[in-house]
């Protein structure tokens, strides 16, 4: 991990992903050359079935290119082992999921802790880490609720705080808010986006939302597996 | 963490938690009470062997081979002295409670007033040392009550007899037997046989023909020398015995009398010594010492224990053993796939959050340990109020006080089912369970922790 000075936080060539289910093969990706810089709001725009989780599943590390070469912070994941992955993602990449993926049995503090198991924390830096993170995105009197005694907004701030929570270099959203109504989907975009500036992690997301894309710095626009432009917002001094 | 998400997942799916645990539960009580009647029964069987015979019987080397037919051969001659060393013995004598000779003979028991006589089979034994036998009840099973030889040290002329011998020799109503049946048979002795019989007795010198009140028989038999011999002995009582054969012709006199009829003048012997000890685990060090001074002391002799001299006890551990056995199997059987399919259905239930966990960087090995304890803690704790409530239910029907009749006993004994005493193979049955739950749980959380981090993202 080097420090918050400008690089990248993705770098992408040649990258190819086929799903062969049978005899049909599906070419997900069609050789994606892209590098995606750090401390960036960084949107992947496109039509369903675009390939859009499909990439981000391959930069979290959850995936793995068919072809091509991919390095995420430095480093070439396929070169490493399923459980050196593990203990990568663990370290330098949050996910925050369209359907939130809380765990049901755990309180809203205990999910984030559950995240941190993984750090070496003890269990009081867990605790106070996860209280902290929780009271920063507006839900520190919900501490011992469950998810299911939470609202859709309620759960995707424990989801940001979760993956905040251990300071990861990216972090990945698969359309976070494609299952909130259009206000609570602001609220949330506007914390990525202060989370963001405060912690400088580089977020990547997948969305159709506008709101979400209108806050992009860096958009790629995909359709069928292949990135069809870059743009880049000007930053603003 | 991972016992906390594992016990919340259990109290989230409360039904079918409940239903497996209780089956764990059930079949946890299932193996207990039938381990506790087994227990009882085999405690039982052993307490009345032991009271009556031992615990082990010393024998001249070669006498349950040959002896029987040629007992001066395989008698103990010194047996007096051999006692000595038993009962001095620094590491013997704190386990032995008695240690008595035996004299087994055979014969012909007769009662000459009624012209009727049959083969028996008897036993010279030390009369208080047998009462002592019979007060032993290391698992305090007897309640209080013993049965007595009802013969006394200083009455070497008296012995007990089968209740079946003392209504064949016609002394049913003398000795205050129930339901004694009248001899429809005719006396098929002819006189010359009678005065055959009575050249014999005639012999005996202590022979004394006036009519007593006591009932009293003429017991006949070969001496160790070879040559007939006759004693006389007073029946003391008649006990009832189970098995009919034995009812029929069982003799069981005062040592010195056994004694007079097998050795007449010469020096008295002993056919066997039994040993009872105060505890039934020491039966392996005792057999082990009175080996070695048998081997230093070149004494010619073998020991044998209570299971080898009644072969039924074998037969019966063993049938209950294998009863036990398959009752254990066919519970395991069923605890295995109780667990095995509550636990598929929570892993099928939970690949949202497997992949979730996956996706957070957790390796597929704590995945497997997440689903693994789920599947032991559902075991364990059914396991666990299994034990509880086969205690719970042993402690209430021991303390209702029934009384049964355990196989080949004559007599009713108080039912109680036998736990105390046990917590080893308590404790077995429980880690057999948990066992079985960790084997159960194996393959789903083995499923599991396989399973590809994207496609179970994607499952919903
Ligand atoms: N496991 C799979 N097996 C076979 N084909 C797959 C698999 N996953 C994705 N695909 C295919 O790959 C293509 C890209 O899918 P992907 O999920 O990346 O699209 P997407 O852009 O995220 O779409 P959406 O906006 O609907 O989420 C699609 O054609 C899809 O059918
Ligand atoms: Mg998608």
């Amino acid at each position: 991990m080097t420090d918050g000075a400008p690089g990248n936080a993705v770098v992408l060539q040649s990258v190819s992903r086929e799903y062969v289910e049978g005899d049909v093969a599906v070419v997900a990706l069609k050789d994606v050359s892209m590098t995606i810089p750090r401390g960036r709001f960084s949107m992947l725009v496109g039509p369903s079935g675009s390939g859009k989780t499909t990439l981000l599943n391959i930069i979290g590390c959850i995936d793995q290119q068919t072809s091509g070469h991919v390095e995420v912070c430095g480093h070439d994941i396929k070169a490493l082992s399923d459980n050196r992955v593990a203990d990568f993602r663990a370290e330098n990449i949050g996910f925050i999921f369209q359907g939130f993926n809380l765990l049901p049995v755990l309180t809203a503090q205990e999910n984030v802790e559950y995240a941190l198991l993984l750090l070496g924390f003890s269990a009081s830096e867990r605790q106070s880490r996860a209280r902290a993170m929780l009271s920063r995105v507006g839900l520190g009197d919900h501490l011992h609720h469950r998810p299911n005694q939470l609202s859709g907004g309620q759960k995707q701030r424990v989801a940001i705080a979760r993956a905040l929570a251990k300071d990861p270099e990216i972090v990945l959203a698969d359309e976070p808010t494609a299952n909130l109504d259009s206000e609570t989907g602001r609220q949330i975009i506007d914390l990525m986006r202060t989370m963001q500036r405060e912690f400088h992690t580089s977020f990547i997301f997948s969305t159709h939302d506008p709101q979400l894309i209108s806050e992009a710095d860096e958009t790629y626009r995909i359709r069928d597996g292949i990135v069809v432009e870059r743009s880049v917002k000007e930053l603003v001094a | 963490m991972i016992i906390r998400i594992a016990s919340r997942s259990i109290l989230r799916n409360a039904r079918r938690s409940t239903a497996t645990i209780a089956a764990v539960a059930v079949g946890a009580v299932a193996m207990l009470s039938f381990s506790a009647f087994k227990n009882q029964t085999m405690i039982g069987l052993q307490t009345a062997i032991v009271e009556r015979a031992g615990h082990l019987t010393i024998f001249r080397e070669g006498y349950n081979d040959f002896g029987t037919a040629n007992p001066a051969a395989y008698d103990i001659a010194g047996y007096t002295e051999l006692l000595g060393t038993l009962r001095t013995d620094p590491e013997l004598s704190p386990m032995i409670n008695v240690a008595t000779p035996v004299v087994a003979l055979g014969g012909i028991a007769s009662n000459f007033a009624l012209d009727t006589s049959k083969t028996f089979a008897g036993q010279g034994i030390l009369p208080s040392d047998r009462d002592k036998m019979q007060r032993w009840n290391e698992y305090g099973l007897s309640g209080g009550a013993f049965q007595t030889t009802g013969l006394r040290d200083d009455d070497s002329n008296r012995g007990v007899v089968g209740s079946g011998l003392a209504r064949m020799l016609g002394f049913c109503e003398a000795l205050g037997g129930q339901d004694c049946p009248r001899s429809a048979g005719h006396s098929a002795a002819t006189d010359a046989d009678k005065r055959d019989f009575t050249a014999l007795v005639g012999s005996d010198r202590e022979l004394n023909r006036t009519v007593s009140t006591t009932p009293r028989i003429d017991l006949l038999a070969s001496t160790a020398g070879g040559a007939p011999n006759i004693v006389q002995m007073d029946i003391g009582q008649a006990t009832k015995i189970g098995a009919k054969e034995l009812d029929d012709s069982f003799v069981r006199m005062h040592i010195g009398l056994a004694q007079r009829l097998l050795y007449g003048n010469a020096e008295p012997r002993a056919t066997s010594i039994d040993v009872q000890l105060h505890h039934t685990a020491d039966l392996p060090a005792a057999i082990d010492r009175i080996k070695t001074l048998n081997r230093t002391g070149k004494l010619g002799l073998e020991v044998r224990d209570f299971a080898e001299l009644t072969p039924s006890y074998g037969q019966i551990v063993g049938m209950y053993t294998a009863i036990f056995a398959f009752i254990s199997i066919v519970i395991g059987i069923v605890v295995l796939f109780s667990i095995v399919n509550t636990m598929s259905m929570t892993v099928m239930e939970r690949i949202n959050e497997i992949g979730t966990s996956r996706a957070l960087g957790f390796r597929r090995s704590r995945i497997g340990m997440q689903f693994l304890a789920e599947g032991v803690l559902l075991g364990t704790v059914g396991a666990t109020a299994g034990v509880a409530i086969a205690v719970a239910l042993v402690t209430t029907i021991n303390g209702l006080g029934l009384s049964w009749m355990p196989p080949g006993a004559t007599v009713p004994t108080p039912f109680r089912l036998l736990l105390a005493g046990q917590e080893a193979s308590v404790f077995a049955t429980w880690l057999a369970l948990v066992l079985i739950s960790v084997v159960a749980t194996v393959l789903p959380a083995m499923r599991a922790a396989r399973m590809t981090t994207v496609d179970s993202l994607r499952h919903v």
